[in-house]
């Protein structure tokens, strides 16, 4: 977990969903595991694929797709799970495919553009432009917004 | 010198010497005259100021120093003890507690004490001059009039040699050395006294003892008995050579001493070889030959601590190894569901010894967190005397079952809780003096605070003998606020409208008070307790009085399960909520509007079809005349949790789902089964209303 040696550069970790290239820094990334079999948890919204044990730690995990109301896939050999730790909570974020880490100049991280695809535009905080590729980078804080339901039963 | 390493010891001595001075005051209070009381609060404060000057926090070295020439005053007859005075007197303890936690956080332990020591010294003015102008000295000459005038505890050897050396000419002295307050290596000054001592005669006994004295767990001032031929003064000048000495007094020890000292050591020998190491620190009651019943009980409560061998383990090594321990528990289920694939029966052998192995290290384990709630009980009395000065009212407190254990997690939680309770019985609960007299009532009102076992659960239970709980005004404000319907009311038993009052926005209060009356206090209660995994029920009876009861587990952190099967998946229900598990024919099956319930053995239990809870496919519900529930229940009501199969039971540790999830309706948390899975585990209380 090495974090950006110089304040120019950013690490992050590049990952793909629907086709699109996506980036998370570094910083926040514990791992990334191939498959794990996954306990379902009742009564969550349909984005919560429920927990895993990673380690003696149950983890929540959360589908990225749905989370952005993209079209469902099954999960497959090149899927993952990538780990991130953020504030006090580790959770499982599942995506296509995770095959890169980069440096991106903190000069290419601009504004995101009006019309960014399907994505809802507050998960997002920014756009990075290298060299032909274009990452999104994810805005942690709103996908990881803490799950609070009232119970049925107050009284 | 750095001090940093006495820092941890310090904040816990000084929170023992300021709990010591809350509880001798509170006993003080009820028993102004005994004057051993007030020595005992002497002691405590005299250490407390000797050690925070020695660590160098100057503020509680003054307030505690002030604090001591009151007690001084009293001590010596000079003032007597009133409610006003002890006030100030809390009030300063209150500070000095403040100061320490202070300290505790990190802080300088600094605070603007101006006030109350000005206090203080107004309350010590109504003195002799003298005292004002020369108060340490005071407080050092008396000090030294308790250690000298027969605190010391001679056995039959050491008075028999007294006896003989006088016979043959040696002087007997009882040579006590005070050591400066900011003295700070005090070894060393022992150790320089012993050698001037040590060469002038021979030294036969020391106070405390000379291990005690090496480790510097004494005071500022130590005695020693010395045999020699020197003359008392010359010793003196001798001794007061070495630097850091304030004072040196010696005393002749005579055949009268020893025979009338002879005399009264037969009458309390009994009492004393029961407890020689005891006898040293105790204050000189033995000498007086006053000592009443309850301070021999008290001694006695006292010298275990002192006898058992104990160790100061940090919280977080304990955490620690509790964590580890968890992680064994895991890999030995995992271990116990291999071998029971396997059919290898020296494996199964091993695995079962291993499994009893593991299961005593857990008690031990468990035990080794365990605190007394105490811990909790011993800040109640003060504030009960408090509330009750504030709402005029009179109340007597008492504590039954301190000692009983709880895991210290539990404990940490449980504090709040109970001061929510114990303030609404205050302030709810009893009525006022006037109230009582006319209700034919003692004047005073009396709370019981019990805590006992049973079975794997510890109660604490809260009995006052105040007004109850009115009905009608319960019901009353209930419907009001909408919490129940005025039919559903109409059929409450006077149980269920008592714990009307645990609901979230109940507030009976006409007024809002300080103490209490929000309307916030109980539900915030309620949920602290429920979310411990706990319980607490009311019950009442108008007029007579509450008892409030809290059911509590024993460990937070490792517990019983019946794991079952829900469509392929494992949920964990744990065993403190299940009463029995059966399995009924279908037919059986009863609706009761819509409810499906089943007659069990003469109760209407309802039914929860936990695969519906859960958004389960509930389709492929087999063609079984059969059903497997499991009984459960939440207090009273108990209802049947409709299951596909029965697992086993098994140990599981319980684990957070983490901050994202940070609430799941019906699921308290997960554990991870012996194949690595994680199980859910059901929280039963959330699915019975």
């Amino acid at each position: 977990m090495t974090k950006a040696i110089e304040t120019t550069d950013m690490k992050v970790i590049v990952f793909q969903l629907m086709n699109k290239e996506y980036a998370i820094g570094l910083d926040v990334v514990e791992s990334i595991e191939k498959s794990l079999s996954i306990t379902r948890v009742p009564r969550m919204p349909s984005y919560v694929k429920g927990v895993l044990n990673l380690r003696g730690v149950v983890t929540p995990v959360v589908d990225l797709r749905e989370r952005f109301d993209m079209e469902q896939k099954q999960f497959d050999e090149s899927s993952c799970i990538i780990i991130v730790s953020y504030a006090d909570s580790e959770v499982g974020l599942i995506v296509d495919d995770a095959n890169d880490v980069m440096d991106v100049p903190t000069s290419a991280i601009g504004p995101q553009p009006e019309v960014v695809g399907s994505v809802e535009s507050e998960f997002i905080s920014g756009v990075a432009k290298v060299g032909k590729r274009l990452l999104v980078m994810l805005n942690l804080e709103k996908v990881l917004q803490p799950i609070k339901k009232v119970n049925a039963d107050e009284y | 010198m750095d001090i940093n390493q006495y820092l941890d010891m310090f904040i816990e001595e000084s929170k023992e010497h300021l709990q010591a001075c809350n509880e001798q005051l509170l006993a003080l209070e009820s028993n102004p005259d005994d004057l051993a009381i007030v020595n005992e609060i002497f002691r405590a404060a005299h250490t407390l100021k000797g050690m925070s000057a020695t660590m160098g926090y100057e503020d509680i070295a003054d307030l505690t120093h002030k604090m001591e020439n009151v007690l001084d005053a009293i001590r010596n007859s000079k003032i007597g003890v009133t409610t006003e005075i002890l006030d100030v007197v809390f009030e300063a303890v209150d500070d000095l507690e403040l100061m320490v936690l202070d300290i505790e956080a990190g802080g300088d332990g600094k605070k603007d004490v101006s006030k109350l020591v000005d206090t203080l010294n107004r309350i010590e003015a109504g003195q002799p001059l003298d005292l004002v102008e020369k108060p340490a000295a005071t407080t050092e000459e008396s000090a030294k009039e308790v250690i000298t005038s027969g605190g010391l505890h001679y056995d039959e050897f050491e008075l028999t040699v007294i006896s003989q050396s006088s016979e043959q000419g040696f002087n007997a002295l009882e040579v006590t050395v005070q050591l400066r307050d900011d003295c700070l290596l005090k070894v060393a000054r022992v150790f320089m006294a012993f050698e001037i001592l040590e060469k002038s005669g021979e030294v036969i006994k020391t106070v405390p003892t000379v291990e005690k004295l090496e480790n510097e767990e004494f005071d500022q001032n130590f005695t020693i008995v010395l045999l020699t031929h020197e003359d008392a003064e010359e010793l003196k000048a001798k001794v007061m050579k070495v630097s850091e000495i304030e004072d040196v007094h010696i005393t002749y020890i005579t055949d009268e001493y020893v025979q009338r000292y002879q005399r009264t050591e037969h009458e309390d020998s009994v009492d004393q070889q029961a407890n020689p190491q005891a006898q040293n620190i105790l204050p000189p009651k033995a000498e007086k030959g006053k000592v009443t019943p309850k301070e021999a009980g008290k001694a006695k409560k006292s010298s275990p601590s002192t006898s058992n061998k104990t160790i100061r383990v940090n919280i977080d090594r304990l955490d620690i190894l509790m964590n580890l321990f968890e992680e064994l528990v895991i890999d030995r289920g995992r271990l116990q569901s291999i071998a029971s694939e396997l059919h290898n029966p020296e494996l199964n052998e091993s695995v079962e010894r291993m499994t009893r192995v593991s299961g005593d290290l857990q008690n031990i384990i468990l035990n080794m967190r365990m605190v007394p709630v105490e811990t909790v009980f011993n800040r109640f009395p003060k504030m009960v005397r408090q509330l009750a000065r504030d709402l005029d009212k009179k109340i007597n407190l008492e504590i039954i079952g301190a000692e009983t254990e709880l895991d210290r997690t539990v404990i940490d939680e449980i504090g709040d809780p109970l001061v929510h309770l114990i303030r609404n019985a205050l302030d709810h609960g009893i009525e006022s003096p006037e109230d009582r007299i006319a209700k034919g009532k003692p004047e005073e009102g009396t709370v019981t605070l019990r805590a006992y076992h049973s079975g794997n659960h510890v109660f604490i239970e809260l009995e006052d003998d105040g007004a109850g709980v009115n009905r009608e005004r319960v019901v009353g404000k209930a419907i009001e606020k909408g919490i129940v319907t005025e039919e559903a009311a109409a059929t409450l038993s006077n149980k269920q409208v008592a714990e009307l009052i645990l609901a979230s926005g109940f507030s009976t209060a006409a007024s809002i008070t300080d103490v209490s009356g929000r309307g916030v206090g109980l539900d915030v209660v309620k949920n602290t307790i429920e979310s411990l995994g706990g319980h607490i029920s009311i019950d009442s009876t108008e007029g007579k009085g509450s008892l409030f009861q809290v059911q509590l587990p024993l460990t937070l952190s490792i517990i019983s399960v019946m794991l079952v099967e829900l469509d392929q998946e494992i949920y964990a229900i744990p065993l403190s909520s299940i009463i029995e598990t059966a399995i009924i024919q279908k037919s059986d099956i009863l609706n009761a509007h819509n409810q499906p319930v089943v007659d069990f053995r003469g109760t209407i239990v309802p039914l929860v079809d936990l695969k519906e809870i859960f958004e389960m496919d509930n389709s492929t519900s087999e063609n079984d005349d059969f059903q497997s529930i499991v009984i459960v229940r939440k207090g009273e009501s108990l209802a049947g949790l409709v299951v596909d199969s029965f697992i086993g039971q098994q140990e599981i540790v319980l684990k957070s789902l983490g901050n994202y999830l940070q609430s799941v309706f019906a699921i308290s948390g997960a554990t991870i089964l012996g194949n690595g899975q994680v199980a859910l585990i059901v929280d039963c209380n959330a699915l019975i209303k």
